[in-house]
């Protein structure tokens, strides 16, 4: 049809609308933001499918089932930790299977730019056994994600597709074809849903039954090519992802290619593999991730008569993001000529809350109140306000999970911290921080929780929240703490004083307090003034 | 005919405006584009790039490799020379002169620029005194653009087409101010 301009999370999302798309849920995350950030534009001016923002990722995954079992075709995404998140509704869903397509976007962040971890969300693949695909490029991407649909319903499974940063957030022109349209609801249920034992089982076995016709299905994928040099028998590439565009940047212009196989389909495409390996000695294996493929080929004992390189063997190194230039040299060939790095030792720019963020007042507050208490610890969430355990603040202690603040605040407390503090944005309450809550009203728990109320998910781009204002009041009061010990401070300059004493007299209190700071993210006032 | 260029800045500078527009009319001019950007946490004031690729065959990676960067642009000069060792022998430094201290050990001004003057060629703006007399002083990264767009692959009029789209919507005073922007830093990195 036409060439648009889009981000690669775009190209998937466009991809999935095109196909069919009758629902898209996600909760916001780098790099996967922008797949919802595109739907829900486009569902606003179309009103042709929904995009919601879910509470967080098991809801999200939840709602996406749901509508898929009432045969439409659903797409949820999230950031690669937010498939832990939702790991059980998802691990179950390869049991109970799919009705109408269910496509499943995980966003891994190797290198870290913006994420705790580096966890590569092909194990994940492998641990339900179902389908992925990892795309190389924007065409790609968008050209798997209307596939992906159809592969869902022709295996009645969830299909997976593994994002990585570097292509999340990259834009290039993709060619789109004509869109198909949405799936007649099915009404009705089908066992297979009810995953007690004697269903479970069944379908377990069945999902087990499948797994050679899965793996016949990648060997014929289009996404996964294998090229053979026939007069050269010394190296074979294996590259998935976009780590075959960086193996294809270090050769070009050489002429003749050593034998290749390009991975873009799970599972691991297994007679391609053999038909490589066996045509060559030495085998590098270039992935962005983990060594998912390198550790499979090698397993325990290695290859009799061949080497594998790859990141266990050195070739590459073990953390971090792949990069042309590292490709490069693992490939053997020299830098390119270059000018010289700067002399002058160039300072860091990190990045930090803006000015006039309520955090920093809320941070000021805080460390000005918690003087008293030396032995005092502050368990702190995911988000902007993560940024207040770097200078000048130094004000919070931890960063682990979602929600995960307020269940360490009460561990500490249960073994005789005090007093045990923990800061949470609305956002990230509202995703995982009700439960725990819930659990320390029930005990009244010697504890502070202050929640950030900045009416938004910022870190991400200013998504909506679903836990702000006075509905985040009334959860509050509903799970059970104490009327006289939910205060509201306002962070301003001006409160600084007044806000010190409120702190101060809920971190006396031994029991459960929860201030709420409510100010506005001024990024989202300055979005609505212009 | 390719083209690899390190667009940099600080967050908030309005990096992603710069690749916009070049994506834009890439796509006006027929060519291959590959643009890899950075959004998430490091927008927050922190060092931001963009690896913009443009050329007339397909391209592989979306990043630059060290060595293949035919040209640094960057709306702040300590910025500009984060990414020399980039730039391939011959390649062009395009920089505002203007630093942004949002950070306490920011380098004395005049040793930054004397690096930045270290690069093959050099194109050094003054952005914000530029953008200023352009009428608003947000249109640094426009001033930026219009010093680069001698030396861009790109055409002229398929650039001016998308600051006009990109700025239409935002009143008739600010696409003015935008396209003046771009003229004085076209003029100013002539005269440079």
């Amino acid at each position: 049809m036409s060439h648009q301009i889009l981000l690669g999370d775009e190209a998937i999302a466009l991809g999935a609308v095109h196909a069919g798309l009758s629902a898209g849920y996600s909760y916001p995350g780098t790099p996967a933001s922008e797949i919802m950030e595109y739907l829900v534009r486009l569902a606003g001016e179309t009103k042709a499918f929904t995009a919601v923002w879910s509470v967080n990722e098991k809801v999200a995954y939840e709602e996406a089932l749901g509508a898929s079992f009432a045969g439409k075709r659903a797409l949820v995404s999230f950031k690669h930790v937010g498939l832990n998140v939702a790991a059980d509704p998802f691990m179950n869903s390869a049991v109970t299977g799919a009705n109408g397509g269910l496509l499943v976007v995980s966003a891994d962040d190797p290198g870290m730019h913006s994420s705790q971890n580096e966890q590569d969300s092909r194990y994940y693949v492998q641990f339900a056994q179902i389908i992925a695909y990892e795309p190389s490029d924007h065409q790609e991407a968008y050209d798997m994600a209307r596939e992906a649909f159809d592969v869902s319903e022709r295996f009645g499974l969830p299909v997976l597709m593994r994002m990585v940063t570097r292509l999340a957030h990259s834009r290039s022109p993709v060619q789109t074809r004509e869109p198909r349209g949405p799936n007649e609801l099915k009404t009705g249920a089908s066992k297979d849903w009810t995953l007690l034992p004697v269903n479970a089982r069944r379908r377990f076995a069945m999902l087990l039954d499948r797994q050679p016709d899965m793996v016949r299905f990648s060997e014929g994928s289009q996404f996964n090519v294998l090229k053979l040099n026939e007069s050269d028998r010394s190296l074979g590439v294996i590259a998935s992802g976009v780590g075959y565009n960086y193996f294809r940047e270090a050769l070009k212009g050489e002429g003749a290619l050593p034998s290749f196989l390009k991975i873009s389909t799970y599972p691991l495409p297994e007679g391609l593999i053999r038909e490589l390996v066996g045509h060559v000695d030495t085998v590098l294996v270039v992935e962005d991730g983990y060594p998912f493929i390198e550790r499979q080929l090698k397993g325990l004992f290695g290859i009799a008569g061949k080497t594998v390189l790859g990141k266990l063997s050195g070739a590459f190194p073990a953390t971090g993001e792949l990069s042309p230039d590292i490709v490069r040299r693992a490939l053997g060939r020299g830098p390119l000529p270059a000018v010289a790095a700067s002399g002058l030792p160039l300072s860091g720019r990190p990045p930090q809350l803006c000015v006039g963020c309520p955090h920093a007042d809320t941070f000021k507050a805080l460390n000005k109140a918690r003087e008293d208490y030396p032995g005092s610890n502050v368990f702190s969430d995911i988000g902007c306000y993560t940024l207040g355990a770097l200078p000048p603040y130094n004000a919070v202690q931890t960063c682990v999970c979602m929600g995960a603040s307020i269940g360490m605040a009460r561990g500490a407390s249960d073994v005789g911290l005090h007093p045990a503090i923990s800061v949470i944005g609305d956002s990230t309450f509202a995703h995982s921080g009700i439960t725990p809550l819930l659990g320390a009203a029930c005990a009244d728990t010697d504890m502070t929780v202050i929640v950030l109320d900045n009416a938004t998910t910022a870190m991400t781009g200013g998504q909506p929240s679903c836990g702000t204002g006075e509905r985040l009041l009334r959860i509050i009061e509903g799970v059970g703490v104490p009327k006289e010990h939910i205060r509201t401070i306002e962070p301003l300059p001006k409160n600084h004083e007044k806000n010190i004493q409120i702190i101060k007299e809920e971190l006396d209190h031994r029991g459960l307090s929860v201030i709420v700071a409510v100010r506005e993210c001024v990024q989202e006032q300055r979005k609505k003034r212009s | 005919m390719k083209q690899d260029i390190i667009l940099a800045g600080v967050g908030g500078q309005g990096i992603l405006s710069i690749a916009y527009v070049i994506d834009n009319a890439a796509l006006a001019d027929g060519l291959f584009f590959k643009q890899a950007e950075v959004h998430g946490m490091a927008q927050r004031g922190g060092a931001v790039q963009s690896h913009m690729r443009l050329s007339n065959e397909a391209i592989w990676s979306d990043l630059i490799p060290k060595g293949e960067a035919d040209m640094i642009l960057s709306v702040e000069p300590l910025e500009a020379l984060r990414y020399f060792e980039y730039l391939r022998p011959g390649g062009i430094v395009v920089t505002s002169s203007t630093p942004y201290r949002n950070i306490p050990d920011y380098p004395d001004i005049d040793r930054v620029l004397d690096a930045v003057r270290q690069a093959p060629r050099c194109v050094v703006v003054d952005s914000e005194q530029l953008a200023r007399e352009a009428g608003t002083v947000k249109a640094q990264n426009i001033v930026l653009l219009g010093a680069a767009s001698g030396s861009l692959i790109l055409k002229e009029a398929s650039l001016l087409l998308t600051i006009d789209a990109l700025f239409r919507g935002r009143g008739a005073t600010i696409l003015e101010a935008n396209l003046k922007a771009f003229e004085l830093g076209k003029k100013a990195a002539l005269d440079a």
